[in-house]
């Protein structure tokens, strides 16, 4: 398997568990997760509705903490960091990108871009020079001074995408970044992560849309909170495409 | 996080909804207002109350002659004979007393050409003025050998002057009281009202012996009808009462168990009274004002609440791109204490622009003082603190899924 030696991973989770409390007792949501993301990999991760892979990627993105196991992130163990320390993850080695944008509606895209920087603590002037340069970088300069609601769902992703590079973060997770657009410009967004990933920045992406898969390297499958399949996704085509033959 | 994006982000919030902004900082400049104007009005009825007593004289006691009754009428105080001006010279003796003033004095029609006027004629010591702390700004004052002499001279009070030399100098001039012919020597400072409004510069003052000679004679040589007694301090007050009683009880020769034949009064205890209704009366339009304070206090928790449900998903962002906590916290509290601080700023101009309309339009004593505008101000901070707190730390406690979930 791919990335199972590596011994700097970004990512090593290790039996990781994840149940939720429910009236009915704990509902496990993850059963006993192995996963190694090594530098520079471009993972997708697919499955159903309730496998658990969104659970997964908030844990990997520490807005959740698992119920046992571990979860290394650049080698230190998220479990024994406080509050203040997760909030540094998120904004300076994590770069996010939602499904929904989620940009703040009230600023303007620039200031939406520089936020994260804000939260860092980074004086004025390099806020603005970063978020221009960065805005610049997806193709949105001229719309720095305008709000979210002025520009297109596409555009808002790559403002979005802007936010999550301007800590310049090694790592990006993406949920579902294309699921709210339609394919002409999922295949924009997805030839800019394939970009990134040139330059050498980690990306796992949440999708369940093979076509968005494809354009990963490697392909983890979630089932019923296991994963099921972790490969390249060259093989994964192959395989479906020999189903596909046997099928018919 | 850095506090000026902080404060930028406070302001637009605030500016996002401006009608709601606007109403729940209504609330706080009704408050400061109402504080603010309540606080002058307090203040200025104080000022007012202590001014009468400053006039009036400190540490005073009255000593009336007592009420006689003959076949069954009864006199009122100090219409007796008991008390004469040898007793108030054995009270000024006594180690407690500072100065004494015999006084004897009354109603009289008052001459000057063609003008008349009736008013109140004193006759006393020259320590009068200064048992009442009275000055003569204009001409002198009368003397002891004015007194032993009975010279016929007056000093004059602002308001008789007016009204019986109209505009004229009155000193060295000759009026006529009760047909006796004075020479006005001097005028008296103004004093304004007394405690119960009278105007005490509607008065002449006269030497004792001349008044009791010639103006409000008494079949008694030598009686007073009262003696205005100064103690040394405040302090010295209930024991200067007390050798004063026995004095005037063993100069009077009263039997054990015999009732006194004369009053003594403590005209500082009236004045501290008054000064004390003043005192409770401003402290409780200050209280009722405090309570729409806090209501400002309590509107400002709850649309601070409402803005935490509405941006939750907004914290749930800021939270996944590397908010802390405690910056979500601020943020928030940082709102709060922006409506508060300019809806006092606000309430603060009311309050003096309505203090300064009560002061137009009735008259009334107001105070505007630097004290009470900083303590409006730091009231109004501490509940932007007490209540934006608990809304701001609901909204940093979120958690960010769940935030984000939120739709």
């Amino acid at each position: 398997m791919p990335g199972e030696t590596g011994s700097d991973a970004v990512i090593r989770v290790e039996s990781l568990c994840k149940s939720y409390a429910t009236a009915a007792g704990p509902f496990p949501v993850l059963k006993d997760v192995d996963l190694v993301i090594d530098p520079g990999e471009f993972v997708a991760i697919m499955g159903p509705s309730g496998s658990g892979k969104s659970t997964f990627m908030n844990i990997l993105g520490c807005l959740d903490r698992a119920s046992s196991g571990r979860y290394l992130l650049n080698g230190n163990d998220v479990a024994s960091l406080d509050q203040d320390a997760l909030a540094r993850l998120r904004g300076g080695t994590i770069g996010f990108v939602f499904q929904g944008f989620n940009l703040l509606p009230r600023m303007t895209l620039e200031d939406n871009v520089a936020l994260p920087l804000v939260y860092a603590g980074v004086e004025r002037d390099e806020r603005q020079a970063r978020a221009r340069e960065l805005l610049e970088r997806v193709g949105l300069a001229r719309y720095a001074p305008s709000l979210p609601n002025q520009i297109s769902g596409g555009q808002q992703q790559r403002v979005a995408i802007a936010r999550a590079l301007v800590n310049r973060p090694r790592l990006i997770l993406a949920d579902e970044p294309t699921g709210n657009l339609d394919s002409h410009t999922s295949e924009e967004i997805m030839a800019m992560f394939a970009e990134l990933n040139a330059e050498g920045i980690t990306i796992a992406l949440v999708t369940h849309e093979p076509d968005i898969a494809q354009h990963a390297q490697r392909l983890v499958r979630f089932l019923d909170g296991r994963i099921v399949h972790d490969g390249s996704t060259a093989h994964a085509h192959a395989h479906a495409a020999a189903e596909k033959e046997r099928a018919s | 996080m850095m506090l000026a994006p902080m404060l930028g982000e406070a302001w637009r919030a605030m500016g996002a909804n401006r009608m709601r902004t606007f109403l729940t900082m209504l609330g706080m400049v009704i408050g400061v207002g109402a504080v603010v104007l309540m606080l002058a009005i307090g203040q200025g009825a104080q000022y007012a109350v202590s001014q009468s007593i400053n006039t009036m004289g400190s540490n005073l006691f009255i000593v009336l002659a007592g009420a006689p009754s003959s076949g069954g009428v009864r006199m009122g105080g100090g219409a007796g004979a008991t008390l004469t001006r040898d007793d108030a010279d054995a009270i000024a003796q006594l180690p407690e007393i500072d100065a004494v003033a015999p006084t004897q004095s009354g109603l009289a029609q008052v001459v000057y050409g063609s003008n008349n006027w009736n008013t109140s004629v004193i006759g006393s010591t020259p320590d009068y003025l200064y048992v009442r702390s009275w000055a003569v700004v204009d001409g002198e004052t009368f003397t002891d050998s004015d007194v032993r002499a009975a010279t016929r001279v007056a000093l004059i009070g602002k308001t008789a002057a007016e009204n019986l030399f109209a505009g004229e100098n009155p000193v060295g001039k000759t009026l006529r009281i009760k047909q006796n012919p004075f020479v006005v020597i001097g005028v008296l400072a103004p004093k304004g009202q007394s405690l119960d409004g009278r105007d005490q510069d509607d008065t002449i003052i006269v030497p004792l012996t001349t008044a009791q000679r010639k103006l409000f004679g008494s079949p008694f040589r030598g009686a007073v009808r009262m003696v205005m007694v100064k103690a040394v301090s405040a302090e010295a007050m209930p024991a200067a009462e007390k050798a004063m009683t026995a004095l005037l009880r063993q100069r009077h020769r009263l039997r054990e168990g015999a009732d006194n034949d004369f009053m003594i009064r403590n005209l500082t205890a009236i004045a501290d009274s008054e000064a004390e209704t003043t005192r409770t009366m401003s402290l409780l339009l200050g209280a009722i004002a405090s309570v729409s304070l806090l209501v400002g206090g309590i509107g400002i928790m709850n649309i601070m609440l409402v803005s935490v449900t509405e941006r939750t998903r907004e914290i749930g962002i800021r939270l996944a791109i590397g908010a802390r906590q405690r910056d979500i916290l601020l943020q928030f509290l940082l709102e709060a204490l922006m409506i508060s601080l300019a809806g006092c700023l606000i309430g603060l101009a009311a309050g003096v622009g309505g203090a300064l309309l009560v002061n137009a339009l009735t008259e009334t004593t107001v105070i505007i003082s630097g004290s009470a505008g900083l303590v409006a101000f730091v009231v109004a901070a501490a509940i932007g603190v007490f209540f934006g707190l608990y809304p701001a730390k609901k909204a940093a406690a979120l958690d960010p899924i769940e935030a984000l979930r939120y739709q």
